[in-house]
């Protein structure tokens, strides 16, 4: 398909701001541009059916099963987009007094409160923009208690060998080192081997619970005692949270911060790629420390304040405002009795899918699994040249998403399945159905399912010239 | 109950191929101890009618406001309708990361387009996918070019002071030093410049046109930095740069600057959506999510998401930046806007601005005390002094539906025009501003 560079025809334009009312002026000689700036030229009619072709070349909730593990993809409610586009919030601009923003920020306080009473805190900030910009601001937490406590030994950070690349690499930009915990045999963490690492070098643990292969870490209450009687602070990564969101609360099981992923568990809508959110909670020890001012209510008014002690801001403003609208919205929907519903839900189609599959395909988990589960086609790959990727690509060809690939990194050849709790049971057996089918046509024809996806726009690119010879804009 | 969709007898017939009775028991190896009986504490759920209504009341507190002469990084300009048409489709707002190329084209193609746009502005080799913001960009730009013989960063003070803030906070994450070059006359002083800069200077970072939207010399400054082994980070705003010499041609090594002003509503501060452009030789370096073009095997144009060897999901602790998730949709709002306006467009939007802005000064300039605080050139933003409390200036102007212009800290406020104001609003708070001053 053609870019809009090449769509473009010179002298084409749209028509759309007023004639200045004042004298136009010139810039000052020498800061002008010589030429303008290589913008295609367009009229309307070709931008609207460019972005509408764009559009049928991209696959979203609305087109079919997104089962993407650990990426809790679910349906995104309407209403949530309708009240978080009401000009009463979009008009705002971020540097207004705060007494003409009191219903914003009424709505981030709610939003504020309930994500601390679901997740077990005692305050959040809803300033990172992203999942990774939560996990920096939980574990920059961390860095200011050690700091200001004198602790400064403490510069090494527990993560297991299951976790999702953003919690190494955050460590990293925190100045930290990490010691990898390498997952027992059952895919929990080893306690003895826990033990063996905490010390007076310990500034904390990254865990996601349950974990990336949708397993609970049931010793969670002994981890937790463990890292903090070494001296060290407990961090939930808040990724996999749908599968227990009601029905527990990590502040419960001994954490001290949290981030949430709101393009998650709370169904903000996750536009491609962004804008996400990644709302991060702490215990009250851990309050004075949060980046941005705080929304705090006095009476009947609410206010920002900022507190003295805060490590900084991570972000120019507030965050991602309307998309926070837009999980409180959600929150709203289900409310108090709703929310252990749907993560049971989330479990129960989970659980079911997996027993649909589990007739064919190895499934990591035995047993109950959480919200995902991990199918590994090592056998596959090794005995029949039937690897997870051409799987994945024919799931592509049969009007689904396919599952996250080769992660968790501890499972060879991982298809990850996450169904979430918007599918029906008769979405579930259908996609039970062909998967098995694809299964058996790629084990009985392996050449075949190389050359999956066949239906798609494009087949398999070559992903190697890519980065060989990048070209990364049109010239 | 919300959006759950298994009604009771699929639930039963779920259940009993599971061998389980009730949903509780899906939790059954939880922790007993843990388990919160009878849910958070919040309220009940409601319907969407309720939900509504609780929406439009607390939007009904808020005032917005009708006329605006208040940046300080985020700004009004026009949206032409069709901007949120396109970018709330369903597909592009439900879909996920491009991971899988094969039914990801659309949501490629744009990043491909959004890339070569933010190129273009800036005069850069290769852009990413996005940023949260200017300023975690900025920050993240300051990390880039760190390395193992120069390890601290200088910003200038006529940076916008929440970037700074955001720098500041980067760096100390990772240890890095971070000193701020003290302005003279609204601009960088090039004197203190030179004196602050050492060896161990990775980078230096300026905004172009500036906190008080005056226009720094970024080729002085470029040639300054150079000479010394440093590289320079230059933050600017997209609407300028429309119309300004490209940060590239005037030697900038890395380009940042916030996407709000093309087409993303005020929004109370985000969704917003920060980029970061650099030249070739830093392509290894930049953080985040790259679109590249390539081939599948039948040679059919592809593209993907590639360069991805500096990226925390392969890297990990050795990732350029943890950064994951981007604002890829308020990308594509910015790519659509300058699809829509063009060059012609885009130029005209910052024309209009700079004129306006120039009305603006030299009206408000005519009451005793408003005279401009800085006498260098400046684009769509300028200090003025205030005679008055500003609080209370601005409390009357509120009153009359205009949110004034922002008071700084130490004095003076901060005035911003756009193609949105008009003669006759500039003229309308000029005499509310005589009525407060008089």
């Amino acid at each position: 398909m053609k870019l809009l560079f090449e769509k473009s025809i010179q002298g084409r334009s749209g028509k759309y701001l007023s004639e200045c009312d004042v004298p136009m002026l010139d810039l000052p000689s020498g800061l002008e541009r010589e030429t303008p700036p290589g913008l295609p030229e367009l009229a309307e009619t070709d931008v609207s059916r460019h972005y509408s072709a764009l559009e049928s070349r991209t696959f979203g909730i609305n087109d079919g099963f997104y089962p993407l593990g650990s990426c809790t993809m679910k349906y995104n409610p309407k209403i949530n987009e309708k009240v978080s586009s009401l000009p009463g919030f979009t008009g705002l601009h971020p540097l207004q007094p705060v007494d003409s923003v009191q219903g914003m920020l009424e709505a981030l306080y709610l939003a504020d409160t309930y994500l601390a009473q679901i997740t077990g805190m005692d305050k959040m900030t809803l300033q990172p923009a992203a999942g990774a910009h939560g996990e920096f601001a939980g574990l920059l937490l961390f860095k200011k208690y050690h700091e200001e406590r004198g602790d400064t030994a403490r510069t090494k950070v527990i993560v297991p060998d299951s976790a999702h690349g953003t919690n190494p690499a955050t460590a990293s930009m925190c100045g930290m080192s990490v010691v990898k915990l390498p997952s027992g045999g059952d895919g929990c963490i080893d306690m003895e081997k826990l033990r063996a690492v905490v010390g007076p070098d310990t500034a904390g643990i990254m865990l996601t619970n349950p974990n990336t292969l949708g397993i609970f870490e049931s010793n969670i209450l002994e981890i937790t005692k463990i890292v903090h009687e070494a001296g060290g602070l407990c961090y939930y990564d808040g990724a996999n949270l749908n599968a227990i969101a009601g029905v527990m609360r990590p502040g419960d099981m001994g954490f001290d911060c949290i981030h949430l992923n709101l393009h998650k568990t709370f169904s903000t809508p996750h536009g491609g790629g962004g804008p996400g959110s990644g709302a991060v909670g702490c215990k009250d020890f851990l309050i004075k420390y949060l980046p941005g001012p705080q929304i705090n209510k006095a009476g009947e008014t609410y206010r920002f304040e900022a507190s003295p002690q805060s490590f900084g801001n991570l972000l120019a403003f507030y965050g991602n405002a309307l998309t926070v609208l837009r999980a409180l919205a959600f929150i709203m929907a289900y409310g108090k009795d709703g929310l252990p519903r749907m993560s049971q839900h989330a479990v129960l189609n989970a659980n079911y899918l997996k027993h649909r599959l589990s007739e064919r395909f190895r499934i990591f988990n035995r047993g109950l699994c959480m919200h995902e589960f991990v199918i590994s086609m090592e056998r596959e790959a090794k005995e029949h040249g039937v690897a997870a990727i051409d799987m994945a690509k024919s799931f592509l060809d049969n009007g689904m998403m396919a599952p996250t690939m080769y992660f968790p990194l501890i499972v060879k050849e991982a298809l990850m399945v996450e169904p979430t709790e918007t599918e029906g049971k008769e979405t579930l057996d259908n996609v039970a159905d062909i998967y098995i089918r694809l299964y058996d046509e790629a084990m009985a024809n392996p050449e075949a399912a190389k050359l999956f996806p066949r239906n798609t726009v494009i087949g398999r690119p070559d992903e190697v010239e890519a980065a060989r010879n990048p070209r990364v804009r049109y010239k | 109950m919300g959006y759950l969709l298994n009604t009771e007898s699929q639930q039963r017939e779920m259940l009993a191929a599971l061998g389980l009775s009730s949903l509780n028991e899906l939790h059954r190896d939880l922790p007993e101890s843990l388990i919160l009986r009878g849910g958070p504490d919040i309220p009940g759920g409601a319907g969407e009618q309720a939900i509504l209504e609780s929406f439009e009341e607390m939007a009904a507190k808020n005032t917005v406001y009708p006329v605006i002469f208040r940046g300080a990084g985020a700004y009004k300009h026009y949206i032409p309708a069709i901007v949120p048409e396109m970018v709330n489709k369903e597909r592009f707002k439900t879909g996920y990361t491009p991971y899988q190329a094969e039914v990801s084209q659309g949501t490629l193609q744009s990043i491909f387009e959004f890339q070569t746009m933010i190129c273009e502005l800036t005069g850069m080799d290769i852009s990413n996918a996005s940023m949260y913001d200017a300023a975690s960009a900025a920050a993240e730009a300051v990390a880039m070019c760190k390395d193992k013989k120069r390890k601290s960063a200088l910003v200038s003070q006529s940076v916008n002071p929440r970037v700074i803030d955001t720098i500041k906070t980067y760096s100390w994450a990772s240890d890095a030093a971070v000193d701020l070059v003290p302005t003279t006359g609204g601009l960088t002083d090039m004197d203190a410049l030179a004196q602050k800069i050492t060896d161990d200077t990775a980078s230096v970072t300026i905004q172009q046109p500036n906190f008080f939207g005056l226009f720094e010399d970024v080729r002085a400054i470029a040639e300054l930095v150079h000479g010394r082994g440093a590289k320079l980070i230059v933050s600017v705003n997209p609407i300028a740069a429309s119309v300004l010499s490209a940060p590239g041609e005037c030697g900038a090594d890395i380009v940042v600057g916030e996407g709000q002003p093309l087409g993303i509503p005020l929004s109370f501060g985000g969704p917003y959506v920060g980029f970061i452009a650099a030249k070739a030789d830093l392509s290894r370096r930049i953080p985040g999510r790259i679109a590249g073009e390539t081939t599948d095997a039948q040679g059919r144009r592809a593209f993907v998401l590639t360069l991805q060897a500096r990226e925390q999901h392969i890297r990990r602790e050795t990732a350029s930046s943890n950064i994951c998730s981007n604002q890829a949709l308020m990308a594509m709002t910015a790519s659509v806007y300058m699809a829509c306006l063009g060059p012609g467009g885009m130029q005209e939007a910052a024309k209009q601005s700079y004129s306006k802005a120039h009305y603006l000064s030299e009206q408000l300039g005519k009451i005793p005390g408003f005279g401009l605080r800085y006498d260098a050139e400046f684009f769509h933003e300028f200090v003025t002094e205030c005679p008055v409390d500003a609080a209370k200036l601005m409390l009357h102007l509120g009153r009359n539906g205009i949110l004034g212009g922002l008071p700084l800290e130490g004095g003076g406020v901060l005035w911003c025009a756009t193609e949105m104001n008009s003669r006759k609003d500039m003229d309308r708070l000029v005499s509310l501003c005589r009525e407060v001053s008089a």
